[in-house]
């Protein structure tokens, strides 16, 4: 059980980001007609929160627009898992949920601090993915619930989101013994999103990217020798 | 088919592709054999270039519409870091960065 305290701390602020983007994507629901059921069977089966705010104007359109839309939506997640292929290794059967369970949040949080000491990594690992998605089924689901009377007004808490990523950037940063990973990261999200809008702007920035630090290699290799 | 039907119908399909693109890496390369160099190298360093395409995308709206959008997020990001260089405490860095980001946006 010291595995989920840890987890439980670890997943704190994407508690926070969920809830707030969960109940705005249960009313988005609740608008379209769908009630909070389905909120949480779309949390469920999907757990990939703009495709699923995106497929809330697709739930009567044709599989195939779907099929293609979640491709594109979803594509920049082709290359998370490849830096945790090692670490999900002992997971072994529980891989696979893991695995589906990989959200950009999810994922930056794996990237983010390392399993302490004495913790069983693979139970850690389980237990963040579990939590989060349960975070995002329960937001979706309260979302649906309450309909569009809020208690107060919470605009702004789904900075939240950007709050958590900027701290996974900082401790990134620290732990990198070479830099340009996230000046190259920078410049072509800049470039792209001035290129392809906000709409598509993920993916080419992405392949550019890993063309970039393969092009890069030495450089950087050199960089991180020096570094130690 | 029933309405009900073909959104389950859909949710399943948009459900399985995103389990396939997350799968597809550990079925790649997942299967024993050991990670190449090349791969490691990726896995190594692509992770902070990433975050760095994440939080471009959480400032995407901002940065196409006006710098009066722009500048409340950017603070709110400077103070998060500063927080954490200082404390490194998640929940500090990521509260006091929110909670000036707040106040800002209703102060303009």
């Amino acid at each position: 059980m010291r595995e989920f305290r840890y987890a439980l701390k670890q997943t704190l602020p994407v508690f926070c980001g969920y809830m707030v983007l969960g109940i705005a994507f249960g009313l988005s629901m609740h608008e379209a007609g769908y009630n909070w059921l389905w909120s949480m069977l779309s949390s469920t089966v999907v757990f990939a929160g703009s495709l699923q705010f995106t497929l809330i104007g697709m739930l009567g359109g044709n599989l195939l627009d779907v099929a293609i839309t979640s491709l594109s939506v979803n594509c920049r997640m082709l290359f998370y898992g490849i830096s945790l292929i090692e670490r999900f290794r002992p997971l072994k059967k529980s891989k696979l949920y893991a695995m589906f369970a990989l959200s950009d949040e999810t994922y930056s949080l794996l990237c983010g601090a390392q399993t302490p000491e004495g913790l069983s990594d693979k139970k850690v690992v389980l237990w963040m993915s579990l939590l989060d998605q349960s975070y995002w089924i329960l937001g979706s689901a309260i979302g649906g619930l309450m309909g569009q009377a809020l208690p107060f007004d919470m605009t702004g808490v789904d900075f939240a989101m950007t709050a958590l990523f900027t701290v996974i950037f900082v401790e990134r940063w620290q732990a990198s013994k070479s830099r340009l990973p996230a000046f190259i990261g920078l410049g072509y999200a800049l470039l792209s999103l001035l290129v392809f809008g906000p709409a598509n702007f993920l993916l080419p920035a992405l392949i550019a990217i890993v063309f970039t630090l393969f092009l890069l290699r030495d450089v950087i290799e050199n960089k991180e020798e020096k570094a130690v | 088919m029933s309405p009900t039907l073909h959104a389950l119908l859909i949710l399943l399909v948009a459900g399985g592709v995103t389990f396939l693109i997350r799968a597809l890496p550990f079925l790649l390369f997942g299967n024993g054999e050991r990670v190449s160099p090349q791969l490691h190298f990726i896995g190594r360093t692509l992770p902070l270039s990433v975050i760095a395409v994440l939080i471009v995308y959480c400032l995407k709206d901002a940065i196409l519409s006006s710098f009066s959008a722009l500048w409340p997020q950017l603070i709110g990001i400077l103070i998060t870091a500063l927080l954490h260089l200082w404390k490194h405490n998640n929940l500090i860095s990521i509260a006091g960065g929110t909670i000036i980001y707040m106040i800002l946006i209703r102060l303009l």
